[in-house]
């Protein structure tokens, strides 16, 4: 056990957070007091380039162009509407507690550190959950139609990992609503020419100068053309890393290339082990199936998670023989209750996929591949009838339906994991500047406030937390110094370096004419991941993904084929740049796991468990966020720590049971 | 259950916005009927790639129904034959084999094509920066439940905010109309007290928007909600009439 919990033994390489001094509770608002601004007059001769249009993305772009600064917004898709964000179904957490149910800010906080399992940064988190009510105020305000109570005020639900109910929502597609809210915003201020918008760009590398961020290399989905942009700041809300994994519940277009460019110029990447495994997804039904969808965590509100009893109706069922309705009460095992009496079926993310995995490993799953288990609403809908459930998720229903081709209302879902969101990311501090002055990260893509696993509701609430509230301060204290900086040209050597860079890995790319589809590299990645660097890891396996990685590097820069030209829309070469990204990405999730030699959220090490099969950490030992420096190419990148030193909160094993 | 069937395709494919386009026949063999749509085409591309030809350029991002980036007229159907879908939850299912399904583009005066299946629909972005919004800058709002809202409007406001903006209404429509696209958007926000006070303007403005991009004028004959995947109402078509007559009479 550790010597003294709230501190660490890790000696940590001294990285600053550059966390403000303080109690808690006023840090955030000493930090607004005494920051640097820049005048109106001065941002106006300010650039800052945003890439990404989600909800970190666009409620940034909106926010800074508001506040008069020049913001050159870059999109992957033909619109900033279709951001991945727009998927996310469930809420956003607040801690208004409209409900009185004792919900505040602090609880919120304390939520999030523990559903972290005690991996994130105090003052952060507390930060994020300050902030959360405000966020809410502002979508209101934007139009947003969030669920209402009969009395005209604002409706509530549960979510996993808390035990108040605090998400808002708008019927299953909340992220959608709240994604056009920001782009609503957004929209107003690129008809007003604040935002200069640039659709299907992609953001192929980051242009820094004198050790500073003074723009990006963007390449022209349609033309196919390579093009410079100067900025006096760079913001990247990019998304995560998932799709490393092929299968995931990420869009198509979701990647990790931002990501892995700013790394590459210096951008510490810190906890790229911490990976979610979402419990609720619809199970893989076969081998060309080209992502995973999502079933909603709110569902667990309702729905009730179980596997048959016994061994034989198992068996039964995956050979086509019984029905999960043939099966009584006392005949099906709602596992969940079992285990964790006190948050029963709302247990948080990581807890709810590692349980499934157990039941499936032991043989009682169900579904032809034995790889499901059963989310139940039979009695949700003999409580509340079945049109109540039809008006809280029947668009999840429909969409269930519309894959399975079976009807929910009358027969259990089938569930199984899938990877969904990624809590590493760019490391950034408390101002949410990367490593390279200038470089800011925002949203899913920095590494920030979610520690190990992310509680349900919270990705929409961190996302909109950096762009509307957070960033829109913390930029101009950096920028109060690049006042005198005058715009640069993108002829500078600099520019003219990172253009040609990427024009030899392109032609690089075309060249090798060889006889694998990138798709296929792409799955062969995904299997690796999936197996060995998923939901249950040791040590062994990770050696070997290592191994395993390295080969299917060697066979994409030795195999790969693209057809058609560079300089032209090229889908293929998209992909191409994406995947030679996502192997360098899952090689570092592999290497960061295999350091890690503790269980904690969403990285299970299976060496590493309480007897009844819990994550068990070793704050003694590993009670930082590793940060990862790049090295050069095939050179091994540094681990670098940055201390996670408990103030504030006292870190305890994670219970849901009592 | 799983089964497979074959299929002939006839695929729309035009190497750029100025090329003449034509159809092209492929066939797939196998197909899962567990596959989607997409799927379908993916097992094509890979099979066009392996014989070291271009694949066939579509949109999409989301693969679940909410993105709106998928398109794709299927058998003389935006987004299939099937009601209340996305191209991208159409599922293999839906087709018989040996069956012949014809892709095409959507054809809209204002969405040009791209290449193949892409196109542009840069012009609904243009209508909402002409005023798709409620002009509120981010910090200094009331508290969230100051305003109480009912919760029919409420829920109304929110079936017209399900719109994913995939074009298919104006696709469908034979004058080649982006009415319901506006009008869900006008209709969501005229609902809301927080929308209320533009909302005339906001008919106004987006209406001229609309015109002015080159799309057709609203004939009533119901083709955009009968095709819309997400059953956006015609009767916000009602409500956006409403509000543009009335900022007229101002005038």
């Amino acid at each position: 056990m550790a010597k003294k919990q709230e501190s660490t033994t890790v000696e940590a390489t001294k990285i600053d957070a550059r966390i403000p001094a303080g109690p808690l509770a006023e840090k955030w608002s000493t930090f607004k007091a005494t920051q640097k601004l820049v005048n109106p007059a001065n941002k106006r001769r300010l650039d800052i380039i945003v890439v990404g249009t989600g909800l970190a993305g666009a409620s940034a772009a909106a926010s800074l162009a508001e506040l008069g600064f020049n913001v050159l917004n870059f999109c992957i898709q033909d619109s900033p509407r279709r951001a991945h964000s727009i998927a996310a179904q469930g809420g956003i957490n607040a801690a208004k507690n409209y409900q009185n149910d004792g919900d505040s800010v602090y609880r919120l906080f304390y939520d999030t550190i523990k559903g972290g399992d005690y991996r994130a940064r105090e003052a952060n988190v507390y930060r994020l959950a300050e902030v959360s009510n405000s966020i809410i105020d502002q979508c209101v305000a934007q139009g947003v139609p969030f669920a209402r109570e009969y009395g005209g005020l604002l409706d509530n639900r549960s979510f996993g990992g808390a035990q108040v109910s605090r998400t808002f929502y708008a019927k299953g597609q909340t992220g959608q609503q709240l994604l056009l809210g920001a782009y609503s915003a957004l929209s107003r201020q690129i008809g007003k020419g604040a935002v200069k918008l640039y659709s299907r760009y992609e953001m192929l590398d980051v242009v820094v100068i004198e050790g500073r961020a003074r723009g990006i290399i963007a390449r022209n989905l349609v033309s196919g053309k390579i093009e410079r942009f100067f900025a006096h700041a760079v913001v990247v809300g990019s998304g995560g890393y998932g799709n490393a994994f092929f299968l995931s519940t990420n869009a198509m277009t979701s990647n990790a290339s931002a990501a892995i460019q700013m790394y590459k110029k210096g951008a510490y990447f810190a906890n790229p082990a911490y990976a979610q495994i979402h419990p609720t997804c619809i199970p893989v039904h076969g081998e060309t199936q080209s992502k995973l969808t999502l079933m909603s965590e709110s569902l667990r509100n309702d729905g009730r998670i179980w596997v048959p009893l016994k061994k034989e109706d198992a068996e039964a069922i995956r050979a086509g023989k019984k029905k999960a309705t043939d099966l009584s009460e006392d005949e099906r095992d709602y596992y969940l209750e079992r285990r964790y009496p006190a948050f029963g079926n709302l247990v948080p993310r990581d807890v709810a996929s590692r349980a499934a995995k157990e039941r499936c490993d032991a043989g009682f799953g169900v579904g032809n591949t034995g790889l499901a288990v059963y989310l139940d609403f039979s009695t949700a809908i003999d409580r509340l009838g079945e049109n109540t459930i039809r008006s809280r998720y029947g668009n999840l229903f429909q969409m269930y339906d519309k894959i399975v081709d079976e009807n929910p209302y009358k027969t259990p879902m089938m569930i199984y994991p899938a990877i969904h969101y990624t809590m590493g990311g760019v490391w950034v501090d408390y101002e949410l500047q990367t490593s390279i002055k200038g470089l800011f990260c925002i949203g899913e893509a920095n590494f920030s406030d979610h520690g190990a696993n992310r509680l349900g509701a919270s990705a929409l609430m961190q996302g909109l937390a950096d762009g509307y509230f957070v960033l829109p301060y913390t930029i101009q204290n950096y920028l109060a110094d690049q006042i005198q900086t005058p715009r640069m040209s993108t002829e500078l050597p600099e520019f003219e370096q990172a253009e040609k860079d990427i024009h030899t890995k392109i032609e690089k790319i075309m060249k090798i004419q060889g006889d694998k589809t990138v798709d296929s590299i792409h799955r062969e990645l995904g299997l690796i991941m999936w197996d060995f660097v998923g939901m249950g890891r040791n040590k062994a396996g990770l050696e070997l993904a290592l191994e395993k990685i390295k080969a299917v590097r060697h066979e994409f820069w030795t195999k790969v084929y693209v057809p058609g030209v560079s300089v032209d829309l090229n889908v293929e070469l998209e992909k191409a740049l994406r995947v030679a990204d996502f192997i360098e990405i899952g090689e570092l999730m592999a290497r960061d796991a295999l350091m890690r030699e503790e269980s904690c959220g969403g990285h299970f090490r299976e060496e590493y468990q309480t007897p009844d099969g819990e994550a068990l950490r070793n704050d003694e030992e590993f009670s930082f966020a590793s940060c990862w420096k790049f090295a050069g190419e095939g050179k091994e990148p540094e681990l670098l720590k940055e201390a996670l030193d408990y103030e504030f909160i006292h870190r305890q094993q994670r219970n849901y049971k009592a | 259950m799983e089964k497979s069937i074959n299929i002939s395709l006839k695929v729309w494919r035009q190497a750029g916005p100025k090329v003449k386009g034509e159809f092209e026949t492929y066939k797939l063999d196998n197909v899962s009927t567990d596959n989607s749509f997409l799927e379908m085409l993916d097992i094509l591309n890979e099979g066009l790639i392996n014989h070291r030809k271009e694949p066939i350029v579509f949109d999409h991002d989301c693969r679940e129904g909410i993105c709106g980036m998928c398109s794709l007229y299927i058998n003389g159907h935006p987004h299939g034959l099937d009601g209340e879908t996305t191209t991208c939850q159409l599922h293999m299912r839906r087709f018989k084999d040996g069956e012949t399904i014809t892709v095409e583009p959507w054809r809209s005066a204002a969405f040009p094509v791209i290449k193949d299946l892409m196109v542009d629909r840069g012009a609904f972005d243009k209508i909402i920066q002409a005023g798709g919004y409620v002009s509120v800058n981010t910090g200094g709002v009331p508290d969230g439940n100051a305003i109480p809202i009912s919760k029919v409007d409420a829920d109304e406001a929110m079936d017209a905010a399900s719109c994913i903006g995939c074009g298919a209404c104006a696709a469908a429509c034979k004058n080649g109309s982006a009415m319901l696209f506006v009008a869900a958007k006008v209709s969501q926000l005229a609902l809301l007290p927080q929308g209320r006070i533009e909302a005339a303007h906001r008919a106004k403005v987006m209406v001229a928007k609309m015109d002015e991009l080159g799309f057709g004028n609203c004939t009533n004959t119901g083709a955009c909600e009968a095709e819309c995947p997400k059953a956006v109402s015609i009767s916000h078509i009602a409500r956006l009439n409403r509000e543009f007559l009335s900022a007229k009479f101002k005038d």
